[in-house]
This record gives C-alpha cells, sequence and structure tokens, in this order.
C-alpha cells in the first residue's frame, strides 16, 4: 500500500501537470468556442516560443523578464496575423483544422532548421529547486507555473464575464447576426482574441523550456491530452478547462502512484470518451 | 645573396608544394572516376528520432568524403542517396523500395533505429538485397540472411548486458542487495529490462520496484516518487531518449538522488552535461577517449566529428557510440566491396558472413544466430560532464575507474 506522502506528493505532481495542460489549452478552448476556429498551430507556437525563450536567456544571455515582456506581444501579433489569414481565406472550422495542422508542421520545420534536432536544455538553477512543506516537496518552477495559470484563467473568465469586448465575445460566438446587428463588430474582436490567444501559448511556451529539454518533434507530445481537457472543460470556459486539465493531471498520477504508470494515458482518454457519451453537446 | 638564395628557394618550395597538391588532387579525381557507386538509406532528420539521425547523418558525410578522398569504393566515386524517412517504419519502407526501384542505388544501409531497420529488412528481402544496419536492438527479430548488424550486441544482448552489469558492480565490491526497475515499454527497450530483472532474481538481489511506463510520458513525478520511497542499492532505468533526464529532474525535484543508476539509451549528450547525472551508468561500444582512439583512423574520426557536429550545431561534440557504429556500418561495407571487387549482394553478404571486419567499435564477426557476432557491449559512466567507459578496465582511459555508492 503506498504512503500518504507518496499518494500527496502525487496529487501534487499532478496538480502541476493539469495547470500546464490549462495554460496550453486556453489559447485553443478560446479560439474553438467562440472564433470556431481548432488552432493546431497553437502547439506549434508554445514550442516556437519556448525556443525563442532558450535562445534569448541561455544562448543571448538576455534578462528573463524581458524576454518574457517581449515574446508576448510578439505572439500575440502573431495570433492577429494567423486570424487575418484565416479571415481573408474564410477558413471555416473544419479546414481550419487542417490548415492549422499544417502550419504546425511548416513551423516545426523551421525550428529545426535554426536550432537542429539536437536536443535543448535551458539550465536555471530555478529549474530543479524545490521546497519543502512539511514530507512534501514543492518545485518552484511548477509552483510559479500553477500561480501564472491561475492568474490567467480568472483574468481570462473576468474578461470574457465582465467586460464589454468579452461579453460581445460571447454574443457574437453564439449569434453574429443578432449581434452584428447590435454593433458588435466580429472581426476586430477575432484579432483580439486570437491575439490574446497565442500570447497565452507563448507564456505556456516559457514555461515548457523552463521545465524540460525540448526538441522539434516533442509539440506533437501533449496534443492529446491538452485537446481532451479542452473538450472536457467546455469550449471557452476558461475555468472549466481549469477544471478539467487538473482533474486530468490528478488521475493519470494517481494512476502512475498506485498502479503501472504506463495505464496513465488511458485516464484522460478514457474520461474524455465517458463525458462524451454522457455529454455530446460539449463539442 | 643569402637572402635572394632565400627568396628563390621558398619560391621553389612554393611551386614544388603547388605541383605536388595539383598531382595529388588529379590523382584523387583519376582514383575515382567513372559512374558513382551509389549507396542508398534513409535516417530520421525529423521527427521524434531526428537527434540521433542527425549524429548518423554527419558520420555518413564524414565517411563519404573520406572514401572518396581514398580511392571510392572499386575506384569509382560513392554517393551517398539519403532520404528522410521521418522517425516512421512505415515510410522507410516506401522510402527504401523506392531507393531499390526507383533510384537503383547500388548497395543499401539501414535506417537508424530497430523499427525502421525490420521495415528496410522486408524491402531488402524482398529484392536479395544486402542491408547493413547499425541499431537493430531486438537481435532475434533479424531473420533475413542478407541482413548485417554491425550493432555488436551479441544475439541475446538481454542475458549478456545485465551479466556484464551486474559483474562491473561486483568486481567493484557494490553488488546491490536492492534493485528498482523502471522501463519504458518501448520494444527494444522493455525486452532488455525484463532481461535484466531476470538476471537480477538469478543473481539473489531483490527487487525492490517494478514499473512499466508508456514511451511518451511526460510526468515523471509520481514515478520518482516511488523510487524515491523504494530507496534501492541500484536503479536501472530503461529508458530511451530524453526520458532519463526527465526522470532525474523529477527524482531532484523531491530531493532524492538515486543510488548508481543504470540508463539504457540516453541521449547521451543532454545527459552527460545534465549536473544530476553524475556517476550515471550506461552502455556503450565506444566512446571519445583512449584506448578507443589509439589508432590514426579513430583519431581522425573523432577529431572530424567533433569538426563537424560543432558546425551542425550538437551540443556534445565527443564521437560516442551512435557516431562511431554509424562509422563502422561504412566501414562494414567498404571493407567487403573492396575484399570481393564486386557490388553483387549475394557475394557481399556471403563474405561478410565468412570474415571478421575491423571497425571503429572493434573486429565484428557475422557467423552467430541472426548473423550476430559477440557482444562488445561496455559499461560508461558520466564523470566530469563526459561519458567514460568504466568496464571492462581495459576500456578505460589511463586513471579511470568507476565511481560507485
Amino acid at each position: 500500500m503506498p504512503s500518504s506522502t507518496l499518494l500527496a506528493q502525487s496529487v501534487l505532481s499532478g496538480v502541476f501537470s493539469g495547470a500546464l495542460y490549462a495554460l496550453m489549452g486556453l489559447g485553443i478552448s478560446l479560439a474553438w468556442g467562440l472564433l470556431r476556429i481548432i488552432n493546431l498551430a497553437h502547439f506549434a507556437f508554445v514550442f516556437l516560443a519556448g525556443y525563442l525563450v532558450y535562445q534569448c536567456i541561455s544562448v543571448s544571455g538576455w534578462s528573463p523578464t524581458l524576454v518574457v515582456v517581449l515574446a508576448l506581444p510578439l505572439f500575440f501579433l502573431l495570433g492577429v496575423a494567423l486570424q487575418w489569414l484565416f479571415a481573408r481565406f474564410s477558413v471555416d472550422e473544419f479546414a481550419s483544422l487542417l490548415v492549422t495542422f499544417g502550419l504546425t508542421i511548416v513551423i516545426e520545420s523551421l525550428i529545426q532548421w535554426i536550432w537542429t534536432a539536437d536536443v535543448r536544455r535551458m539550465e536555471t538553477p530555478l529549474s530543479t529547486w524545490s521546497v519543502k512543506l512539511g514530507p512534501l516537496y514543492v518545485p518552484v518552477v511548477e509552483a510559479i507555473l500553477l500561480l501564472v495559470t491561475l492568474a490567467v484563467v480568472v483574468a481570462a473568465w473576468a474578461w470574457l464575464r465582465h467586460t464589454y469586448v468579452g461579453k460581445a465575445l460571447r454574443a457574437s460566438a453564439q449569434n453574429p447576426v443578432i449581434a452584428a446587428a447590435f454593433g458588435v463588430s466580429h472581426r476586430r474582436l477575432a484579432f483580439v482574441l486570437s491575439g490574446v490567444a497565442a500570447a497565452t501559448g507563448a507564456l505556456a511556451g516559457v514555461f515548457v523550456a523552463v521545465g524540460s529539454p525540448i526538441s522539434p518533434s516533442q509539440m506533437f507530445g501533449s496534443l492529446g491530452v491538452v485537446l481532451a481537457a479542452v473538450i472536457l472543460g467546455g469550449l471557452g470556459n476558461p475555468l472549466g478547462l481549469l477544471a478539467a486539465s487538473i482533474l486530468i493531471g490528478i488521475a493519470e498520477a494517481l494512476t502512475m502512484a498506485l498502479t503501472a504508470p504506463s495505464w496513465a494515458p488511458l485516464v484522460s482518454f478514457s474520461l474524455l470518451i465517458f463525458i462524451l457519451v454522457l455529454r455530446p453537446d460539449r463539442v | 645573396m643569402g637572402t635572394i638564395s632565400r627568396k628563390l628557394g621558398l619560391q621553389l618550395t612554393g611551386l614544388v608544394c603547388a605541383v605536388s597538391a595539383a598531382l595529388v588532387t588529379a590523382a584523387a579525381v583519376a582514383a575515382t572516376s567513372g559512374a558513382p557507386v551509389r549507396v542508398g538509406g534513409t535516417l530520421a532528420l525529423t521527427g521524434p528520432l531526428a537527434p540521433t539521425g542527425l549524429i548518423h547523418k554527419i558520420v555518413g558525410e564524414i565517411y563519404v568524403e573520406q572514401a572518396n578522398k581514398r580511392d571510392g569504393f572499386l575506384g569509382r566515386p560513392v554517393e551517398w542517396v539519403l532520404l528522410d524517412d521521418q522517425s516512421k517504419a512505415d515510410l522507410a519502407r516506401s522510402l527504401y523500395e523506392k531507393l531499390v526501384t526507383v533510384d537503383r542505388v547500388d548497395l543499401l544501409l539501414g535506417p537508424y533505429a530497430t523499427g525502421g531497420i525490420l521495415s528496410a529488412m522486408a524491402v531488402a528481402e524482398r529484392h536479395g538485397k544486402l542491408l547493413i544496419h547499425n541499431t537493430l536492438g531486438i537481435p532475434k527479430l533479424a531473420k533475413y540472411e542478407r541482413q548485417i548488424p554491425v550493432y555488436s550486441i551479441g544475439a541475446v544482448p538481454e542475458q549478456t548486458l545485465p551479466a556484464t552489469l551486474f559483474d562491473a558492480l561486483a568486481a567493484n565490491g557494490k553488488t546491490p542487495k536492492t534493485v528498482a526497475f523502471v522501463t519504458s515499454k518501448f520494444p527494444s527497450v522493455h525486452f532488455m529490462s525484463v532481461g535484466a530483472r531476470e538476471t537480477a532474481k538469478k543473481r539473489g538481489i531483490n527487487e525492490a520496484l517494478w514499473l512499466e511506463f508508456e514511451f511518451g510520458t511526460r510526468d515523471f513525478g509520481p514515478i520518482a516518487a516511488r523510487i524515491r520511497e523504494a530507496n534501492a542499492d541500484f536503479l536501472w532505468v530503461g529508458s530511451i531518449g530524453l526520458e532519463g533526464n526527465q526522470l532525474l529532474e523529477a527524482l531532484k525535484k523531491l530531493d532524492y538522488a538515486p543510488k548508481n543508476p543504470f540508463f539504457l539509451y540516453p541521449s547521451p549528450g543532454p545527459l552527460a552535461q545534465s549536473p544530476d547525472a553524475a556517476n550515471a551508468l550506461s552502455m556503450t561500444l565506444f566512446e571519445d577517449h583512449a584506448p578507443f582512439t589509439n589508432t590514426p583512423q579513430a583519431t581522425e574520426f573523432a577529431r572530424l566529428y567533433r569538426e563537424r557536429a560543432g558546425k551542425a550545431g550538437i551540443t556534445y561534440l565527443d564521437a560516442d557510440m551512435q557516431a562511431a557504429v554509424a562509422y563502422a556500418a561504412w566501414q562494414t561495407l567498404e571493407a567487403a566491396v573492396t575484399a570481393t571487387r564486386s557490388l553483387d549482394d549475394a557475394k557481399l553478404a556471403q563474405w561478410l558472413r565468412a570474415n571478421r571486419v575491423d571497425t571503429l567499435i572493434g573486429k565484428l564477426r557475422f557467423d552467430g544466430a541472426g548473423n550476430y557476432g559477440d557482444d562488445l557491449q561496455k559499461i560508461k559512466q558520466v564523470q566530469a560532464g563526459r561519458w567514460i567507459t568504466v568496464w571492462p578496465r581495459e576500456f578505460a582511459p589511463p586513471g579511470a575507474r568507476m565511481n560507485l555508492q
């Protein structure tokens, strides 16, 4: 029988994994739910940001704060540009899946061309630094990730819930024609939302680069589980995404702690199938 | 007068050098004339296996360049037709079919890693081609008589490698009382871990933990917590690629340094350069130090590899086992072509199965079960950010010893 410390440590690990899933999935959830764009290139944005962060901090020696401050507007503009292309070529929901998958491959090749296929590791003392709380070890980077994710998710929820732009976005997603009759410009709002979504991807990229070694093909590694969290959480629903991500993270971690770790990947998809059977209206 | 003579002397020397250089170049060009000998193969230049595929590509380019500076193959220049299999075994199959039927290459070299090699082997068998390959991890799957495994791990590595490893621990007075096994379910890794588990059992070592995880696992936190709780004397990590690094980092976050960890197939650079991997063990066939680099050819290879790897943006510049087995595959191919004076696949395969070939990783033979020869695997250890062979002792560089807890 595993000890209570092992179980508690595993739950903590699951919460941190869930936080990363949520931060990676937020941009996808917003774009899918409110713009009806399934943006698989979001994973490529996350890794592109990760590589840029690695390059600026580890190779060029820039300040981490400066890099984050520059990366967020840069990726906001990237998101706007992508949305402009979608609007220009009238890309619909299904086509966006194919187009963004192609774009992901292009960005993967670009990353490999610039940084090669060799593994890159951003060495910082923070990467493996932990704080002991009672019998538990709390990794500092993951703790920061959790706080940032909570802040971003709550901010996204509040933005959609309480601001004019958020309300207009939700109205436009529900009924574009009626929303337009009330003076809502879906086109402009879509630019803003797409930019915000890409910027959250850049933020996730920072934690991906700090948290583990990276190589170009890894961008597909989290695709399945993040999409599962996005669907489970409800499209365009930041709080639902956070809850689903942490649920999946904890379920995976407890599976690893209590049974064979090789069963963990089954958990997220079993949960997804279960929810889709019960609630097919979530997509 | 003296100055004029010296100037004249220098000019004459320069002229002689220039003429000699021109003659050598002309001789080299003349030596490799006629239609090129086309050697076809694929490598994982993109996808998850690309970090290692890149090493094989660099080595192949070095070898072809060196061969063409000598006599090529049979006096003809060597041309390497290299395609990207994207780390996909199914794509490797199609590309080898193309290499044989469309590109009509003269000779084949295998791709990187077990899955791709098995795909290529099926195509080679269909066309009766010789297939020299260098990284097939599961020898019992090699059934084709014209396949030549340069990856000299013996026919039953799942028995011989664990035996070598536990012998090394015993010889250093550190036979573990307990062992924790953590292994990926990646096929060529898993069967080795099963073999190690059986070996430990036969030697009376208690199993403190047996964990299997899926290839592609991202969160090693709970696995690390279980390893910490088991706290065994020895940790066998059946890992491939970055899994070893990810596990070590997860352990570090729990403030736990495993005693004597062994990593089966790590990414050599990232693990050697990890601050958490000091004294980590692994297997090898070649490392960039004496006695492996005692020959002029090996020294030159290590120098060239270091230079090219640096230019290609690789962070770990020592020529390690992957680089050496890639080179050994080309050496084996050239040895067979030179000895038989032929490009005939049947003749080449027959010669290779009857003769030994001198390579960077040792003298290879291909006359055992599945054409495998001796198990030449050794044990290496991370010491001061580099991989150093530590067992058998005769392969350790002067002064090096195995550091164990």
